[in-house]
C-alpha cells in the first residue's frame, strides 16, 4: 500500500472503511428529518406541514438501514448481539444498540403509529386479503377511532415528539462522541465533534426532506407548496450558518493552537484531503449552498427559479455532508499517530465494504421509503380535517385545518 | 367504540405498552440465557478468557529449561561475553525439543547468525562490538576464530 | 506425547517437574501463581538495543503472529542537527524483523526504539470496547478475548501507540499479550527471553525483589506519549525527545 513517511507498521491498513462514513451520514439524515418534522408539531410551524408525515417516513426508512453498514463492517456480525447482552458502560459505541432501539421503537415507530392510527384502522376496514391482515396487525386489534381516542393519540403523540427531539439530538450527538472522544486521534478528538455532527445532521436531513418533497410532488404531478419549500429552505439556511460557523471555529482553533499534530494534519488537508475537504465539502458543499440560499432570502426570484435553486442546493448539500463524514472518518485514518507519515485509502468495488455496497445502501432507504409511502400514504385527504378534534394539544390540526 | 368509558378509548395504547413490555422481558430472558457464565468474574469481561489465553502452548522453552540438560554448554558460556545471551536467541524456539528430546534442533549457520547482531550499523550503541563482515574475516567463517558460546579470542589465538 | 513426556521424566526428573507445570497451562493450575500478587510491566533500555530484530521474530513464532502484522516491532530514529527532534527520520522495514540496513550519514544521532503494547493501567483501548472483549487482567495485562470480540476495531482506533491490529483470518483484534501464557508459568516473555543484550526486561511491579525497583530508583525514565495519561507500564530508559 502506498505510504509516505513513517507509519507505525500496524497503521498501514485502514480500519474503518467508507461504510463507517456512511453510517453517521444515514443517522444524520434520520436526526435531521425528524427534527424538521417536530418543528411542525412542537413549534407549530404550519408552513412545513405538508412534509410532516413524509419526514417521519424518511427518518424511519433511513433509520432501518443505518445499522446495515455497521453489520457489514464487523469482523463477527453474528456476535453483535453482545452489545445488548454485555454493553460496556464506558464505551460510546455500546450505547449504539440502546440509543438506536430507543429512537427507533420508542420515538419514531410510536409517533408514526399514533399519527397514522386513524388511517390504519380505516384502511384495515376498506382493504382485503393480505393487505387487510397487515393493517389489522398494525391496529393491534383495536379499531377504536372515536374522537376521544384520537384526541388521546394526539396528546401522547405530542409528548413522544417532545421526548423525540432530545432523542434525535442524542442519536446523532453520540455518533459524534464516538469520534470526538478518541484521545489518540487529534483529527477526531474535540468536544465540538458531537455538536458539529448534530448540526451537519440537521442540515443534511432538512435538505433531504426538501429534495424528497419536491421530487414527490413532481412525481405525483401536484403543485409544489412553495410556502412550505421556502420555509424549509429558510431553516436550512439558518442551520447551515450555525453548522458552518462551528466547523470554522474548529478549524480556526486548530490553526491557532497548532499543537503537535498540526503540521501533519495541515499537510494532509493540503494534499490527500484537498479535493474532498476544501473543494467538495467546504466550497461546493457549504459555501455555494449558503450563498445560493442567501440569494433566495435577499432577492425576489420567480417560483421556478427558486425551486431549481433549492434542488441544486439540496443536492450539493447532501454531497457536501457526505464529504464531511468521509473527511472525518477516512481522513482521521490517513495520517500516522506518530505524525510522521500518511497512508492512502483504496475503496474496493464489488467487495463487502466496497463502492457498490455503498451505493446500494444509499438507494435502499429510498426503496424502503417508497414501500412505506405505498403502505402508509402521507398525503392528507381534504375530507379528513373535519373529523379531527378541534382542540388537539399543540393545536396542529386545528390551526392547519382552515 | 360503543363504550365511551375512559379505559376503552386507551385500549390501543395499553396494547402498545404491552408490546414494549414483552420486548423488554424477551431481552432480559435472552440476556440471562446468553451471557457467558464467567462474565463479570474479574471485571467486565469473560473470566474464562484469562485461563484460555494462559493455556496456550509455550514455543520458546526458556534458557532455564535448556540448562537443565545442557549444563556442559552453560559451563563454557558462563564466563564468556555471551553469558547473558539466551540459548534460543541463536538456536531458535525449542520447546518441542524440551518436550521430546528426540526432536533434534536444526544445525545453525554462523554466516548469517553472527552478523545479525554484529554487523556494523551506526544506529547501534557505540560500545557494542560491531564489524563490517565483508572486510573483517576475508571470507573465513566466524567460527574459525570465535567459539560462539564464548566468543573472545583465546590468548595466542589465530589473529 | 505421553511416551515422550515419560521419556523426558526419566531423563531429568528435576527439570521435568518445572516443565510439567509449564505445560499444565492454566495460571491457577500453575504452582504459586496468584493474579493478585503481580502487576506486570516492562523495562526497555534504548541504550542497549542493537536492532537485531530477535524480539520481533521470537514474538511472531511464540504467538503465531500473521505476516505483516506486529505485536512488537523496532523503529530506527535518525535525528539530524538541521531538523532536530521535531522531524526525525524513522523507518521500520518489516517491523525491524530482519534488522536494519546500515545508514550512511555520520552526522545524525541514531538509535533503535523497540515498541510494543504498553499494557496501560488506564487503557483507552479497553475503555472503548463496546462488549467487554478486551480488558486488563487483575495482574495488569491487557488482553483480547478472541471468542467474544465482534471485530468493530474501535480499540485499534483508540490505541495511541498503534499496537493493535485486526487478525486477517480470525477477524478479531489482536495485540501483545505480554506472553501471558509464559509469565503465568514463571517464564519471561519470548521477546525478553531472546533479547541478546538485555534491552528488554519483564518487570513485576508488585514483587519487591524485582530488580525494576532498584533501576527505577536510580535512573530517569519515561513512557511513550505521557501527555495522554494512559498509565503506560512499559517504561523506557534513554528515550529521546524525538520518539513518538
Amino acid at each position: 500500500m502506498p505510504t509516505d513517511g513513517f507509519m507505525y507498521p500496524n497503521e498501514i491498513e485502514l480500519q474503518w472503511s467508507v461504510l463507517i462514513a456512511l453510517y453517521p451520514y444515514l443517522t444524520g439524515l434520520v436526526a435531521g428529518a425528524f427534527i424538521l418534522a417536530s418543528l411542525e408539531r412542537v413549534f407549530r410551524v404550519d408552513a412545513v406541514k405538508p412534509t410532516y408525515r413524509l419526514a417521519l417516513l424518511t427518518a424511519l426508512s433511513f433509520l432501518l438501514v443505518a445499522p446495515l453498514p455497521l453489520q457489514l463492517h464487523l469482523g463477527h456480525p453474528e456476535r453483535s448481539f453482545e452489545m445488548f447482552l454485555t454493553p460496556h458502560t464506558s464505551s460510546a459505541m455500546a450505547m449504539f444498540g440502546f440509543v438506536y432501539l430507543w429512537y427507533l421503537m420508542a420515538v419514531l415507530v410510536v409517533e408514526i403509529w399514533l399519527d397514522y392510527r386513524r388511517d390504519i384502522v380505516l384502511m384495515s376496514r376498506s382493504s382485503t386479503g393480505l393487505k387487510r391482515l397487515f393493517y389489522r396487525m398494525l391496529t393491534l386489534g383495536s379499531d377504536n377511532i372515536s374522537e376521544r381516542a384520537l384526541q388521546l393519540d394526539q396528546k401522547v403523540g405530542w409528548i413522544v415528539t417532545v421526548v423525540g427531539i432530545p432523542s434525535a439530538f442524542l442519536l446523532h450527538g453520540y455518533v459524534g462522541f464516538i469520534f470526538g472522544s478518541v484521545k489518540a486521534n487529534p483529527w477526531w478528538s474535540t468536544p465540538l465533534m458531537p455538536v458539529v455532527f448534530l448540526f451537519s445532521a440537521m442540515v443534511s436531513g432538512i435538505a433531504a426532506v426538501m429534495l424528497i418533497y419536491i421530487l414527490v410532488t413532481k412525481l405525483r404531478r401536484e403543485p409544489t407548496d412553495m410556502r412550505c419549500v421556502d420555509t424549509i429552505a429558510r431553516y436550512l439556511f439558518y442551520t447551515f450558518i450555525i453548522d458552518f460557523s462551528l466547523e470554522m471555529l474548529d478549524l480556526i482553533h486548530r490553526i491557532y493552537e497548532a499543537d503537535e499534530s498540526f503540521r501533519s494534519l495541515d499537510f494532509m488537508v493540503h494534499t490527500r484531503l484537498y479535493l474532498s475537504q476544501i473543494v467538495i465539502q467546504i466550497v461546493a458543499g457549504t459555501l455555494i449552498p449558503i450563498g445560493l440560499l442567501a440569494l433566495t432570502q435577499v432577492v425576489k426570484l420567480r417560483e421556478d427559479v427558486r425551486k431549481r435553486i433549492y434542488v441544486l442546493v439540496g443536492t450539493l448539500t447532501l454531497i457536501g455532508i457526505f464529504a464531511m463524514r468521509w473527511n472525518v472518518v477516512i481522513g482521521g485514518q490517513l495520517f500516522s499517530k506518530s505524525f510522521l507519515g500518511y497512508t492512502t485509502y483504496k475503496i474496493g468495488f464489488i467487495t463487502r465494504e466496497g463502492l457498490l455496497m455503498t451505493v446500494a445502501l444509499c438507494i435502499l432507504p429510498l426503496i424502503i421509503l417508497w414501500i412505506l409511502v405505498k403502505l402508509l400514504p402521507p398525503w392528507y385527504q381534504p375530507s379528513e380535517e373535519r373529523l379531527m378534534p378541534v382542540s388537539a394539544p399543540g393545536g396542529r390540526r386545528a390551526s392547519a385545518g382552515l | 367504540m360503543k363504550n365511551a368509558k375512559n379505559g376503552n378509548d386507551a385500549v390501543h395504547l395499553y396494547r402498545l405498552a404491552s408490546v414494549f413490555v414483552a420486548g423488554f422481558v424477551l431481552l432480559l430472558l435472552l440476556r440471562a440465557f446468553f451471557v457467558p457464565k464467567s462474565f463479570g468474574q474479574y471485571g467486565h469481561f469473560r473470566g474464562n478468557a484469562i485461563q484460555e489465553i494462559a493455556a496456550k502452548p509455550v514455543v520458546y522453552a526458556g534458557h532455564q529449561t535448556c540448562e537443565g540438560c545442557h549444563s556442559d554448554v552453560l559451563d563454557v558460556k558462563k564466563d564468556g561475553k555471551h553469558a547473558p545471551v539466551a540459548c534460543e536467541s541463536c538456536h531458535g524456539p525449542l520447546a518441542n525439543h524440551a518436550d521430546d528430546p528426540s526432536i533434534q534442533p536444526q544445525k545453525l549457520d554462523t554466516a548469517g547468525l553472527c552478523v545479525r547482531c554484529h554487523e556494523a550499523n551506526s544506529a547501534k550503541p557505540k560500545k557494542f562490538p560491531q564489524v563490517a563482515s565483508n572486510e573483517h574475516s576475508s571470507g573465513l567463517p566466524c567460527e574459525t576464530c570465535h567459539q560462539p558460546h564464548s566468543p573472545a579470542l583465546a590468548p595466542g589465538g589465530k589473529k | 506425547m505421553n511416551l515422550t513426556r515419560r521419556h523426558f521424566l526419566i531423563l531429568l526428573p528435576a527439570a521435568a517437574v518445572a516443565w510439567e507445570h509449564v505445560l499444565a497451562g492454566a495460571p491457577e493450575a500453575a504452582p504459586n501463581y496468584k493474579m493478585a500478587e503481580h502487576w506486570w510491566g516492562l523495562l526497555i533500555n534504548i541504550e542497549k538495543c542493537i536492532g537485531c530484530g530477535s524480539c520481533v521474530r521470537a514474538c511472531q513464532k511464540e504467538n503465531n503472529v500473521p505476516d505483516g502484522y506486529y505485536r512488537t516491532w523496532i523503529e530506527r530514529y535518525r535525528v539530524s542537527e538541521q531538523w532536530g527532534v521535531a522531524e526525525p527520520i524513522v523507518d521500520s522495514p518489516d517491523g525491524g524483523k530482519n534488522g536494519f540496513p546500515p545508514s550512511n550519514d555520520p552526522n545524525m544521532k541514531e538509535f533503535f526504539v523497540p515498541k510494543m503494547c504498553n499494557h496501560c493501567a488506564d487503557s483507552p483501548c479497553t475503555q472503548v470496547c463496546p462488549v467487554g472483549a478486551t480488558f486488563i487482567t487483575p495482574d495488569g495485562v491487557v488482553l483480547v478475548d478472541e471468542k467474544y470480540c465482534v471485530g468493530c476495531r474501535y480499540c485499534i482506533q483508540a490505541c495511541p501507540y498503534g499496537c493493535r491490529f485486526l487478525h486477517p483470518e480470525k477477524k478479531t483484534a489482536q495485540k501483545c499479550t505480554l506472553c501471558y501464557h509464559r509469565i503465568t508459568k514463571g517464564l519471561t516473555t519470548a521477546c525478553c527471553e531472546v533479547c541478546p543484550t538485555g534491552a528488554r526486561q519483564l518487570a513485576d511491579l508488585k514483587n519487591p525483589k524485582d530488580p525494576i525497583h532498584e533501576f527505577l530508583r536510580n535512573h530517569s525514565v519515561e513512557v511513550l506519549k505521557p501527555h495522554l495519561a494512559t498509565g503506560a507500564k512499559v517504561t523506557y530508559y534513554g528515550l529521546d525527545a524525538s520518539v513518538r
